[in-house]
């Protein structure tokens, strides 16, 4: 029965990341050329209602649906290691126009083609754990 | 119910996302997309190439279920509850895609030219689709996260890593648009 919870979790976001057209490879492209607001709007309002809703649970140490503590874990400090990482993640996700939700949504809506992406998305995270301990972090 | 049959504005769409990150929290996990990649590499047997693939799976089993989720929400929501699958993107950015020659911008989902089962059959077009997964699968997991783990996630929980990562995400996408593009299409 707890896992079932997940399912319902990910159908929702599912529907929304497909109405809210954030799976679309033209409003990836329309978000990095700066035409349009759509995507900074669905970022922008997720983090606001994001960040108030964590504090919530941080200052009041509100326990999780199950009755136990919440542990947020904070990333470890680095600079190299995110902005490489990062650059890189950009430089696909502008090219695919889709990141690791959207790609498992356009497999429902049909879009055959995003297997190609995701089968290498799983190749690429193979290579990094093989190359990890070359790069500099 | 037209207007869950038109295109969600961003301020239905982006709380939504927030509430999301929230219900998993509350329920005991966090919200990260990209870690299921490495859950697909260990299942795979991975675990011998390489530590970041040695843990038990079954741990993230939860994560699965919401893959599946997502790949099912996608199903409902292109075939159950839209009208229309043309993307209303800006008339500046449908003019721009067509001097690079992609001619179903404004009227489609997807560009064609890239996603039509006909440009799977097109080596270049298989090849962009490649390169783009293998960079967001390594960039992903480099960084430690996506865009649900750094910038919705992270960012809400204000993460100066997540922000070097996210800056990290528009240098990478505005390179390809402004500087790699014009070399591709």
């Amino acid at each position: 029965m707890r896992s079932f919870i997940y399912l319902v979790i990910g159908i929702f976001f599912g529907i929304v990341m497909y109405k809210s057209e954030a799976a679309s490879w033209f409003r990836i492209y329309e978000m990095f050329r700066f035409d349009a607001f759509h995507m900074y709007g669905i970022i922008g309002s997720a983090l606001l209602v994001g960040i108030v809703l964590v504090q919530l649970i941080k200052r009041r140490k509100w326990q999780s649906i199950y009755g136990e503590p919440i542990q947020i874990h904070p990333k470890e400090k680095s600079f190299a290691r995110y902005m490489y990482g990062g650059i890189i993640f950009g430089l696909g996700w502008a090219l695919a126009g889709a990141c690791p939700g959207p790609m498992f949504t356009l497999v429902g809506a049909g879009y055959l083609s995003i297997l190609v992406v995701i089968f290498f998305a799983i190749l690429g995270t193979f290579v990094y754990g093989l190359l990890k301990d070359k790069l500099p972090h | 119910m037209d207007f869950i049959m038109k295109p969600w504005p961003w301020y239905v769409s982006g709380p939504l996302i927030g509430l999301v990150m929230f219900i998993l929290i509350m329920s005991g996990k966090n919200f990260g997309m990209s870690s299921n990649l490495r859950t697909f590499c260990t299942i795979c047997g991975a675990g011998r190439t390489s530590e970041l693939f040695q843990f038990d799976w079954k741990k993230q089993r939860w994560n699965l279920l919401v893959v599946i989720g997502t790949v099912i929400g996608g199903f409902i929501g292109a075939y159950f509850l839209s009208s229309d699958t043309a993307v209303a993107i800006s008339p500046e950015t449908i003019k721009n895609l067509e001097s690079l020659g992609f001619h179903s911008a404004g009227s489609a989902y997807l560009p064609g030219e890239l996603f039509s089962l006909e440009a799977l059959t097109q080596f270049k077009s298989l090849l962009l689709l490649g390169i783009g997964g293998f960079l967001i699968g390594f960039g992903a997991r480099y960084a430690g996260g996506c865009t649900s783990g750094h910038a919705i996630s992270g960012l809400s929980n204000l993460q100066l890593p997540s922000l070097i990562a996210v800056i990290g995400f528009f240098i990478g996408g505005l390179l390809m648009i402004y500087l790699i593009f014009p070399i591709l299409f």
